[in-house]
């Protein structure tokens, strides 16, 4: 029986309908777990409890939350573009779905959804449709702080995926691959990881993901004491829901990446497994937290000054840096 | 150049000092409290509605000497108090002296001057505090110290006549 399973698991279509399925899940789940964690990391810094009345430890207040957008009514603004309007959210929401498909979560052949030869390229190609779903809520909603929010939506973007490409590929450079699996698996060994050996690349990596993901304190387009909401102002109910869905999904896919990339997947110094790349997941969603409750938001000059004078040279700089030295063959890949 | 650089640097460690800072305070105990569990306990500074404080020997007689300067002073006219002349037995019978803003006080002024001390009881001490914007006149210039602020923080109502107070009738009853 299991063997039949497994066999009819091993079929493509089946196999990547799974994987969706248990993405979709996922997903979900995350959202309800990144959502309680989030508000309690927020307490903990703060010197309060954070949710605590409804469920055990307020446990239970996610769910609730999620009760609640899903019975709000679903309205739209007058004079809004309809089309755009109802599209945005799911065209921000479904591409998010497919960045999860080549991102090992363990060791065995099943727990990639799609084994991808240029999956990383996939990840960073379809993660860039959200700016596009940014940019038609701003549009469609017919509200100044929409638009607004939308347009340094989009400028931050466009801005920061350029050190944000730089940095994974000046790993790609050093594994001479773009497939996720096989980057993990060139880096067996605690010592062997990435991050040792392109640390600046880390670095320009993370503070580049915070930005792409909108998080503070890199978070204006959707900064509260600005824009009320940003791009989503008009949203109610679930269509809400849905942005921030994916906004939470966008986080556990950069996250996720980066663990790939420098921190060894699913390697730990024992018991390799999914276990270790969720904990090294988790534990960066932490740092995120951690920046979002520490750090005030930059101002919009200031935060392009960030990726255009210091990111990006300096990314360039440890590209060609990587490049000369695998290229004259001092360091070995 | 190098300026620029070791300004950045400097303020990249600036960030970690951030981080070490909300890093610990993450590890230290709330300082907000579960209301309904548990309330606050240094409420010595809280100055809530008036109340009468009771004599030390006997706690259910106010201090209150009932020489209406609370009355008088209160800029809301929030007090109301009522008494009568001690040793006429039948107090029902007697002519209640009320004290109160626009009311005339006989017994201030030029109008009457005691030749003998004359023992007066407290019939009614009334607090409207729906009025009261919590001054605090009347707390600093009682002569004996009879009011002082309740530490009544809790307080909740569902009417105005919730918060019409019979302090009189409090003494009695924390006495």
């Amino acid at each position: 029986m299991i063997n039949f399973l497994y066999n009819f698991l091993s079929i493509p279509l089946v196999h990547i309908i799974v994987a969706l399925v248990a993405i979709l899940a996922f997903i979900g789940l995350n959202g309800v777990v990144l959502v309680y964690m989030e508000r309690k990391v927020a307490g903990f810094i703060q010197r309060r409890p954070g949710p605590y009345e409804v469920g055990p430890q307020g446990l239970l207040q996610p769910v609730a939350d999620a009760l609640k957008l899903l019975g709000k009514q679903l309205t739209s603004p007058m004079g809004a573009d309809k089309i755009l309007f109802w599209s945005a959210p799911i065209i921000s929401f479904a591409p998010v779905v497919v960045c999860f498909l080549p991102i090992p979560f363990g060791p065995s052949q099943n727990s990639t959804g799609m084994e991808l030869n240029l999956g990383l390229l996939l990840v960073l190609a379809f993660s860039g449709i959200n700016v596009f779903a940014l940019c038609m809520t701003g549009w469609g909603s017919n509200n100044k702080y929409s638009l607004l929010g939308a347009a340094r939506a989009v400028s931050q973007s466009v801005a920061y995926e350029i050190p944000l490409l730089l940095a994974v590929l000046s790993i790609a450079f050093q594994t001479g691959s773009l497939n996720l699996s096989e980057i993990v698996s060139s880096q067996q060994g605690v010592i062997h990881w990435n991050i040792f050996m392109q640390p600046l690349a880390f670095i320009i990596y993370f503070i580049s993901a915070t930005a792409e993901t909108n998080r503070a304190p890199f978070d204006l387009p959707e900064a509260e004491s600005e824009l009320t909401a940003g791009f989503h102002t008009e949203y109610s109910g679930m269509t809400f829901g849905l942005f921030f869905l994916a906004e939470y999904a966008y986080m556990i896919v950069v996250c996720s990446v980066a663990t790939a990339l420098f921190l060894g997947g699913w390697d730990g110094p024992f018991f390799d497994g999914f276990w270790w790349f969720l904990f090294k997941v988790y534990s960066l969603m932490l740092v995120l937290m951690w920046f979002r409750w520490t750090y005030p938001r930059v101002r919009f000059d200031q935060l392009l000054n960030i990726c255009w004078k210091w990111l990006i040279p300096l990314s360039v700089l440890n590209l060609i840096l990587t490049a000369f030295f695998y290229k004259t063959g001092t360091l070995k890949c | 150049m190098l300026k620029d650089i070791s300004k950045t640097l400097i303020g990249l460690w600036s960030l970690i000092i951030g981080l070490k800072i909300t890093g610990k305070e993450f590890f230290k105990p709330w300082l907000t409290i579960h209301y309904p569990r548990q309330e606050v306990k240094n409420l010595n500074t809280y100055r809530g509605h008036i109340e009468l404080t009771g004599q030390e020997a006997d706690p259910w007689v106010p201090k209150c000497v009932m020489c209406g300067r609370c009355a008088e002073i209160c800029p809301s006219g929030c007090i109301h108090i009522e008494f009568h002349i001690a040793g006429e037995e039948d107090s029902s019978q007697t002519e209640k002296i009320l004290i109160g803003v626009g009311v005339e006080i006989p017994f201030s002024g030029k109008k009457f001057v005691p030749t003998a001390k004359i023992e007066r009881e407290l019939d009614i001490f009334n607090l409207n505090y729906n009025l009261c914007s919590l001054c605090g006149l009347c707390v600093q210039n009682c002569p004996v110290d009879s009011i002082k602020f309740s530490k009544d923080v809790y307080l909740a109502g569902r009417s105005r006549q919730d918060f019409e107070y019979d302090l009189l009738k409090r003494l009695k009853k924390q006495g």
